[in-house]
């Protein structure tokens, strides 16, 4: 039977805030999304103040100004770091590591219950990384990742576990269960979980207990997938990567609204730069192009208009040059004056595989192998030092860029940003 | 002394601070027709960053620590892998702040300045030391 465990960090982003924080650490914070927008995550100070997980700002300012409840706006350069040095430091201690988000992974630790307790294996972990790296983290131990995401948060649930739950005991699995609001189920989520309510099947251990058929017939196969795995029947395998990216949105909202037209193209070409990138990285070709933009819908008392349109490609591209030129072509052709635009991104999909495109029939450039060069060359340059080398399009003076008024310094990556000690 | 260029390092091996390494000077003028046999490029992160998923650097920020050598402006090296012993230099935090001292383990545990003009800082019973890691290196650029 395979053995897996999940290590998945403690208010990720928060932890990662306080770690440079020592005057800090008792009091209540949370890290904003984008732009300042939302809750993304919560120490438990912070949580026993009732800030829910994804609250936006306007909702919890009262609580935020009553409690001096500290807010930082999202500083994923911080953020990727420290997950790479706990994600370095989990792959000294597993044979096999799977790295299912920028704050959980997966061990696999299949035989390694003959080297001595579980638990006690565990429990390293958790003091190894929190000593090595200063992130505290939990990890549930099962069969299947469904078990052992369960007893991950059991582990962070309860804290008599200090943050390690051994769940490969079916006993124990079906205690764990049977408290369990089916909801929670890895998988789950909140739609099915009402519906399976309703249908009498509350916790997790009623889903265990539920006819996999049946399952299958009013629900799906995917769920029928975690009906098995919560019985101990590993059905997704360690290592399941993702497919293929179908799609590439690059979308954010905006520092102050954008009102003129020259603007939302440098907005535009600068999301474009990005997806292209990312396109690229993927191997990929983009069949189709989409732009979008949006007024802000909360603010009822401004004019509001929401657009976006498409294009097909007649010959699929990832050169950065032809799809800002085609995205502001499109843009032209929904752009209105007057409006208070809080919103726009661009989106990328029909993928086709880069080294099976084929030129079109009425096309009048070649497929065009220095383009692949060009633009290999400018994401290497990127990659020593971002944004190094832009398009003129993207615009020097990025006024309209996103919010971020209480971002941390970038402690770990930037010579001018060290902490200081005295 | 002699003073050997060391030679330049190429873009592509920036993040890796690779100076080659000559075990022979090369006197000015009349290079001897022996040398020339270079042996692996030095990476200085090897010799200071063994453990890069544990090591933090730190701008120090005050002279409490001029008596061994550590002043202000100078970058210190701190791995938190390592089990602090007495007579380390580490990085803790004291009242909500970042502090560089060594660590005494005997008689008591204390934090002991290297300034005649700071006092070494005593953790009653009950208050608990907040080590953040151990001093390895210190970076200092030289003025000029």
């Amino acid at each position: 039977m395979p053995i897996y465990a999940l290590c998945d960090m403690n208010s990720f982003y928060v932890s990662a805030e306080l770690l440079f924080r020592p005057d800090l650490v008792d009091k209540p914070c949370i890290v904003l999304s984008n732009n300042d927008g939302c809750a993304v995550a919560r120490n438990p100070s912070a949580k026993s103040l009732g800030i829910k997980m994804g609250a936006p700002r306007f909702e919890i300012e009262e609580v935020i100004q009553e409690h001096g409840v500290i807010t930082f706006s999202s500083n994923y350069t911080l953020y990727a770091d420290i997950s790479n040095r706990v994600m370095t430091t989990l792959e000294r201690l597993a044979p096999s590591v799977f790295i299912y988000s920028i704050d959980e992974a997966f061990l696999d630790l299949s035989g390694m219950e003959n080297l001595g307790p579980l638990e006690r294996y565990g429990r390293s972990v958790v003091d190894t990384v929190r000593r090595d790296v200063g992130i505290p983290c939990c990890i549930g131990i099962s069969n299947t990742k469904t078990l052992a995401k369960l007893a991950n948060q059991g582990a962070k649930k309860y804290p008599k576990t200090g943050g390690v739950v051994d769940l490969t005991d079916p006993q124990r699995q079906r205690r764990l269960m049977a408290i369990t609001d089916v909801g929670d189920v890895w998988g789950v989520g909140r739609r099915i979980g009402k519906r399976l309510k309703e249908l009498g099947v509350s916790s997790a251990l009623d889903l265990a207990d539920a006819n996999p058929a049946w399952i299958r017939k009013h629900f799906s196969v995917v769920l029928e997938r975690t009906v098995r795995e919560l019985n101990g029947i590993a059905c997704i395998p360690f290592d399941d990567t993702p497919p293929n990216k179908k799609q590439i949105v690059v979308s954010r909202s905006f520092g102050q609204r954008i009102t003129k037209l020259s603007d939302m193209r440098q907005a535009i070409s600068s999301y474009m730069t990005k997806a292209a990138e990312k396109l690229r990285n993927e191997g990929m070709n983009a069949g189709v192009v989409t732009v979008f933009f949006r007024t802000n819908v909360f603010n009822q008392n401004q004019p509001q208009y929401s657009n976006s349109v498409s294009r097909t490609l007649t010959q699929p591209s990832s050169d950065t040059r032809v799809l800002i030129s085609i995205a502001n072509e499109l843009l032209s052709s929904i752009w209105k004056n007057g409006y208070a635009f809080m919103k726009a991104g661009v989106m990328l999909s029909d993928f086709y595989d880069k080294s099976i495109s084929q030129q079109g029939l009425f096309d009048i450039e070649p497929v065009d192998g220095r383009s692949t060069k060009l633009m290999a060359t400018l994401d290497k340059i990127n990659r020593q030092k971002k944004g190094q080398l832009t398009f003129a399009r993207d615009g020097i003076s990025q006024n309209w860029q996103m919010k971020r008024e209480n971002l941390s310094p970038c402690y770990t990556t930037r010579w001018s940003d060290l902490p200081k000690v005295r | 002394m002699n003073v050997t260029l060391l030679g330049s390092v190429d873009a592509d091996t920036l993040s890796k601070v690779a100076i080659p390494l000559y075990s022979e000077s090369v006197p000015c003028g009349f290079p001897s027709p022996a040398s020339g046999y270079e042996d692996t490029r030095l990476d200085l992160n090897e010799l200071c960053i063994p453990r890069p998923s544990s090591t933090y650097m730190v701008r120090c920020d005050g002279d409490s620590m001029n008596g061994i050598g550590i002043y202000a402006g100078d970058i210190l090296v701190v791995d938190r892998s390592i089990k602090p012993k007495h007579g380390d230099t580490v990085v803790a935090a004291v009242d909500g702040a970042f502090t560089v001292k060594t660590l005494a383990l005997k008689p008591r545990v204390r934090l002991l300045p290297q300034n005649r003009q700071y006092a070494p800082i005593e953790f009653k019973d009950g208050s608990e030391l907040q080590l953040f890691g151990v001093v390895t290196h210190l970076v200092r650029t030289m003025q000029r």
